[in-house]
This record gives C-alpha cells, structure tokens and sequence, in this order.
C-alpha cells in the first residue's frame, strides 16, 4: 500500500470510529464553537458599527467646523462665518447659482429607551432643504416630509427602532414645545440614528442663533486642502474643514478602536483555553487508542499515516465546532440592533454584522486551535515503541 | 483533611490531563474576572453617592445650559438647603491624551452641597477668592505632578474666550482629598472658579450656570422636591428634569448602551465552553480509574466517601484554577491605563466564588455519582462506566449518529439498536 492509500484508510477508520469515542469528540466541537461563536459575534459587532459608520460618509463633500472643537456638538459656526465659508470657490454650485452647502445645526435631545426612566442622548439635526439635497440616499420611508416654519420632525430608521415613542403621529416636548413626529426616514450611516427637522425652527427654539456645521458639495474631491488652506489663511474665521468620510470616522475612532480592542483579549484568552480543551482530549482519545495504534503499526502501517489520521480528526472536528460556532453567532446575532454612544456625546443605531470575512476567521481559528491541539497527540501517537502499545 | 493525600494523588494521576484541565480553567477564570470586573463597574458603581443630592438638568438635555437665573428659583422651594451650579468644561491638558473632567462652579456652593470633598481652611479661603482658582483632586494632581500655586493651560474644545481663544489659564490653589476611601478613589477631577469662566466667555453665553446640584433637608421628601422644582419650570423654554445624583450618573453609564447585556452573554458562553471541557475530562478521568475505585470500595470506604473524594477533586481543581485566574486578571487589570478604572471588588469575587461552587456541582457530580453507584463486581471486571446522565444523552443523540454512519457508507449494526 502506498502512504498516501494508507492514509486514507487509517482517516476514515478514525472518523468511522468517533461516534464511539462521541463525549470526547463532542467536547472538541462545542468547545470549539464557544470560542468562534464568541469571537465571530464580537467582531460582528465593530464589523456592523464600521458598516454604520463608513456607509454614509463621502469623500467629494466636506465639513466645515469651528477649528479646535472635537465635533460637530461642540462647534459653533456663526451666521456671518457660515456665509463666508459657503463663497468658498471649491464648492460647487447649483443650476440657480446658489452653493451647494448646508449649514445645519445639531442639539442632543433626550429620548427614552423602551421600559427605562433615563433617557439616551440623541441627535437632532435641523438642515435647510440643500442639506436634503446633499444626502443622495435621503428618502422618506414612512410618514410625509417635515415643513419649515412648523414644529415637526422625521426620524431616522435607526432611531425609530432603538429607542420608544418615535413613532409616526407622536409628540415630543422640546424646550417648553410640542414636536410632532410626521416621519421616518432612511439616511444612510450614522444619519439614521439621529431627528431632523428644519434649521431655522431649531435654531429659533433653542435660540442660538448660529449653526453647528456646513456640508459642502466640493467641485473635486482634489480641491479639499487648497480650500482648508484658504478658510485657514481668512483671518474672519476660525474653522477645520475635513472630507465627511473622515470626519465620521474620526469621530467615532476610538470607539471602533476600544471594542477591536475587547474582542481581541477576549477571543485570545478564549483561544488559550480552547487550545488546552483540545489538547486534552485528544491525548485522551489517543490514549485510548494506543492498542489499536500499535496493532496499525505491527500490521506495517507507518507513523506518517497514524499522524496524519490524528490531524485529521483533530482538523475536521475543530472545523466542524467552527462552523457550529459561526451559524449559531449568525443565527443569534446577526442583524440584532443595539445602539451605543458614539463619537459626537449621542447614540449611534448600528446592527451587528456577521460577514463572510468574520465567518472565515472564526473557521481559521478553529483550525488553527485544531492544528496546535493535535500536532503533539498526532506526534506521541507515532512515537510509541510498537511492543509497549501492544502491552497497554 | 486526612484524605487530602488521596485527592492530590488523584489529581496528580495523570499530571498531563490535570495541568492542560487546570491551565483552560486558568483562561477561563481570568476572562471571568475580566468581564465581571467590566460589568460591576456599569452596574453598581454609584452605590456610594449621596441620596441627598439631586440634579436638576435641561428636560431636553444635560448638555443644554440651564441659565443662572433660575437659582433663586430653586433655593425658594420648601425643604432644599442648598444649591451649587456646575458646568462641564471640556478642556484638554498638554496633547489631550490624559483626559480629566473640569468643572466650573461657584466655589462656596461647591463646598455647601459636596461636603464630601475635603481641603484645608484656607485652600478653600483661596479658591473662594481667587477668581481664576482651580483646585485639582488628589489621584489627578499626583498624576500630573501639579503643585499648588502651577498655573494650568487648559484648551477647552467647548467653550471659547470673548476673543476667539480657546486656552484658558487656570491658578492652582489647592489640592482635595475625599472624605473617605470611596471618594478618594474619585479625586481625578479638577474644579474650577466659575468667575474667570463667566467673565472670560463671549456676552451671549454669559449667565449659563450648567447644572443644578440641589442639596435636600430630608431625603425622603426627594420625590417631592425633584417635581416641586419640575413644575416650577414647566411650560417654559428651559423645562428641567430633576433626579438624584445616582439616577444621573447611571443615566451617563446607560448611554453606553447594551454593553452589560453584552459581557454578560460573553461570560455565559465562557462558563459552558469550559464547563463541556472540564466536565468531559473529569468524568474521563473517573472511567480510567474505576478499578481502582473498586479497590478503594473493597478496603471499606463508603460509597458516599468515594463520591465526596471525587467531588473534592473536582473542587480542588476548580479552585485552584479560578484562584490563579482571578489573580491573573488582577495583574491585568492592575497593567491596564487609567482609561479603564477596572478593578476585581467584592462583587466580582463573589462571582468568581460561586461559579466555582457551580462548576464543580456540575463538572464534579455526574462522575461523582457514577463512583457512588459503582458495584465493586461489575467495576474489577471493567463493565460499568457510563453514569445514567451519559446514558441518556448517548439515546438522545442515535439519530445523527445514524446519519453520521450512513455518510460514511457504513449500515448500522443491529446490535445498537
């Protein structure tokens, strides 16, 4: 018989035999899957966060923030300031000659969480009707669009689902006055967390007088830092201009980063003790099978075949917990909406995202823990001096 | 105590087995640590406050300035003995990475409603004033390597000077400590004199006191004071929300969102992978060794005897094991930055000690059972074995294995049948 027929022979004895041996396999696999299940729906849960995050930020607009402030919150933009900046030649112009840029202005609401008293801080944005214009995929999806001059809000996705009475139809009182809520809307990203309404009706309730930020159209994507340079060099303002895309994700860096960060030590730290589960069972499941492994090896099969076995059945049982572990983080978690504080003091909606890519890195470090908790078994059972097998 | 040689010597019967057991253990009980540290911190850190404070807060948000002419207002309700404001800062210290919270308050208020925080006589004479004082907590002033008189540079990323700067210079005149271990812990925030702060902001945000810390006669009359302050501001366009100090803190924890929930599915996960894999390990173990429980049965031990040497071992092995581990998570949690102030309180070892307690029960009695049951017979010839739990889950589970043998081209056997 050649090595390789004698591989496949002693593999599918092994793999016949493990319903016999089915306790100790089964603690390969469901020890296994614990650790992928755990890693995949964590990281599932940076991978859905950086989907939010990512998906509504363009690289051919800019914002425009009062320089120094950490975030559209704690940035003031004067009327005066926000006009000098929308003259800026690097912003396109529409067919009537008018910028293309919004000043909008952003208050924190408090809104409830379903069956809490404490509310959660979320964003309200009130933007003229170009900043409609500027979101390509702003569209209503329930409800009509809110009218200026009139104390009415729309709601993002996100937010009508994480958080309680945003329905259509409801009131929410604001600064001693009714809002009512005329409908819902999908933004894309971190805009579907938050309420808009009109920039004027804001400001007019919150009496200030001044808007948090601009969002410019920029005729090229190209044309951003000769226009920061310029608004820098004016000695009227004092602003930061960024691309949107990077605006949002610097705001919620760390955030995106203390989470990687969590779901690396705990998947390590899961990993190790894995690692030693498998170890130990299959010592053991060699262990119990030193008669038949010294039989095998007087019958003349070699040690490559009897390692090559032991690997395989420690790769495919450690595949097999990967797979369990990833479909039940899929079945459990994917698409489960949570939200949390993000960058800007306001919540973010993000929905937990278990892709192909995660699915693959659990299945890695399945076979990976498979690799290392059988490699030495796989060895010690080739090792063995036949005669003292037999003797076992 | 007697039978402690014979536990050990169980344990070291299989050395290889007992340490790769003890060290997935060890992995375990370190994460365990981890999270439940993470988690007692979202769930019971405001425990200590005071519950004769309440904070009287903008209805729309915290972060909305409540204006300074509402004071008065609020000092006149029946039953408040004292009132101090507080706005946040938000200033940055040198590049910003070490962030510390500041506030400015009216210093004499400040020391009215917080009786917690202590300092000399005239450390507070100078921080009343000085209208450009700030005085810094312990841990924080330490940290930085403040001393009294340091003049601190802060860039405030909310609040600009009437010229257009954002640096604000602050004159350090004393250091506070807190009036017991649980305050001290918190001395890593710095206080500012709200005169500077008012003066030095530009006409139209003059007069914005921030919060309201409303200090009670009488706790139990909160209720009432918190809607008596409500109803006051109802209907105009700085509607408040008045709560106690513990229910705003919290309120800050829960904008983190399900974080708790979260750990909390993660450590379940932990706890029932490593349970499958010690629980299978020790009850391999107790199968190998039947014979020599046989023996043991022979010599006149009784069965409940060889039962508790079987749970004992488990045990043993358990505890040593979260042992090490939580002593592993504490070195971790001691390396951590300042960022995460994580540490393993009495909550979190009383988790740990009772998931020991659990896991043994669980790992430690089937097989521990098993040994009980065993007849001395059946045990030297090598015919017993599966405990009636394993039995059962074996019946459960004949279906795949059906399929499992069909795949492989296998028919069943009659026999198992």
């Amino acid at each position: 018989m050649s090595t390789w027929t004698q591989v496949r022979e002693i593999t599918l004895m092994n793999l016949r035999s493990v319903p016999e041996r089915l306790g100790p396999s089964l603690v390969i696999v469901v020890g296994i899957a614990g650790v992928v299940g755990v890693l995949v729906a964590l990281l599932s849960m940076s991978a859905g966060l950086q989907q939010t995050l990512g998906s509504g930020g363009r690289t051919d607009q800019a914002v425009v923030t009062r320089g120094g402030s950490n975030g559209e919150l704690s940035s003031f933009l004067a009327i005066g300031s926000m006009t000098l900046v929308k003259q800026d030649p690097a912003i396109a112009r529409g067919e009537d000659g008018v910028p293309l840029a919004s000043g909008e202005i952003i208050v924190i609401t408090e809104v409830p969480r379903p069956g809490q008293r404490t509310g959660a801080n979320v964003t309200l944005r009130g933007l003229p009707p170009v900043g409609l214009r500027l979101r390509e995929e702003f569209r209503v999806t329930a409800g009509r669009m809110f009218r200026p001059g009139v104390q009415e809000l729309i709601v993002g996705e996100g937010a009508a689902r994480q958080f309680a009475g945003l329905e259509v139809g409801r009131t929410l009182r604001f600064r001693g006055s009714t809002w009512t809520v005329v409908g819902h809307f999908a933004g894309g990203g971190i805009y579907d967390s938050e309420l808009w309404s009109d920039v004027g009706t804001v400001q007019g309730a919150w009496r200030r007088p001044s808007v948090s930020s601009v969002l410019a159209q920029l005729r090229t994507p190209a044309e951003l830092p000769t226009m920061t340079a310029r608004l820098k060099a004016d000695p009227q303002l004092d602003v930061e201009a960024a691309t949107q895309l990077d605006f949002y994700q610097g705001q919620s860096g760390n955030l995106t980063a203390t989470i990687g960060v969590l779901a690396g030590i705990v998947a390590l730290i899961m990993a190790f003790g894995a690692a030693f589960g498998a170890l130990n069972t299959m010592y053991s499941a060699v262990s119990a099978r030193t008669r038949e492994i010294g039989t095998l090896r007087a019958l003349g099969f070699g040690a490559a075949p009897v390692v090559a076995s032991v690997m395989a059945e420690a790769l495919l049982l450690s595949f097999a917990g990967g797979a369990l572990g990833a479909l039940l983080a899929y079945l459990a978690f994917n698409g489960y909406a949570v939200s949390t504080l993000g960058g800007g003091f306001t919540q973010i909606a993000f929905e937990f995202a278990v892709t192909p890519a995660l699915v693959g890195l659990g299945l890695g470090l399945a076979v990976l823990i498979g690799f290392i908790g059988g490699l030495a078994p796989a060895l010690r059972a080739a090792r063995i001096p036949v005669t003292s097998a037999l003797r076992d | 105590m007697k039978y402690l040689g014979l536990v050990l010597s169980g344990l070291t019967r299989k050395k290889l087995r007992t340490t790769l057991t003890f060290l997935s253990l060890v992995a375990a009980f370190t994460l365990l640590g981890l999270l439940q540290a993470v988690n007692s911190l979202f769930s019971g850190a405001t425990d200590f406050l005071g519950v004769n404070r309440l904070i009287t807060q903008a209805s729309t948000s915290f972060t909305q300035p409540l204006p300074m002419r509402m004071m008065p207002q609020i000092e006149s309700v029946p039953g408040v003995r004292a009132v101090s404001h507080s706005q946040f800062f938000g200033g940055q210290y040198g590049d910003g990475r070490s962030f510390f919270p500041q506030f400015a308050v009216n210093p004499q208020r400040l020391r009215e409603t917080y009786p917690e925080w202590v300092m000399p006589e005239d450390a507070w004479r100078q921080f009343i004033s000085t209208r450009d004082g700030a005085i810094a907590g312990r841990l924080l002033a330490e940290q930085n390597g403040w001393q009294v008189g340091d003049i601190i540079p802060l860039n405030s990323f909310i609040w600009t000077r009437a010229d257009g700067s954002r640096l604000w210079e602050w004159r350090l005149v004393g250091i506070f400590d807190g009036a017991n271990d649980e305050w001290q812990k918190r001395t890593s925030l710095m206080y500012l004199h709200f005169g500077q702060f008012d003066e030095g902001r530009p006409p139209i945000a003059r007069g914005l006191a921030g919060v309201f810390v409303v200090q009670v006669e009488n706790p139990r009359e909160s209720e009432r004071i918190a809607s008596a302050i409500d109803a006051k501001f109802a209907n105009s366009s700085d509607e408040t929300r008045t709560q106690s100090e513990q229910e705003f803190q919290l309120g800050f924890l829960r904008q983190l969102g399900d974080i708790g929930l979260i750990v909390n599915l993660i450590t379940g996960a932990v706890f029932f992978s490593i349970l499958f894999l010690t629980g299978v390990a020790m009850s391999q173990a107790v199968r190998e060794r039947i014979p020599e429980l046989a023996v043991l049965k022979c010599l006149g031990f009784r069965d409940r005897q060889v039962m508790g040497l079987v749970l004992a071992e488990s045990f043993v092995l358990c505890l040593l094991g979260a042992l090490a581990g939580m002593g592993l998570a504490t070195l971790v949690m001691q390396g951590l930055p300042p960022e995460f102030p994580i540490s393993a309180d009495g909550f979190v070892w009383a988790v740990a000690g009772a998931s020991v307690l659990l896991l043994t029960l669980l790992v430690g009695l089937p097989p521990a059972l098993t040994a009980q049951r065993l007849k001395i017979v059946d045990a030297l010839a090598g015919r017993a074995g599966d405990s009636a739990l394993e039995l059962a889950f074996r019946r459960a589970i004949e279906w795949p294995l059906a399929a499992w043998r069909w795949a492989l081209g296998r028919p069943p056997r009659d026999a198992e049948a």
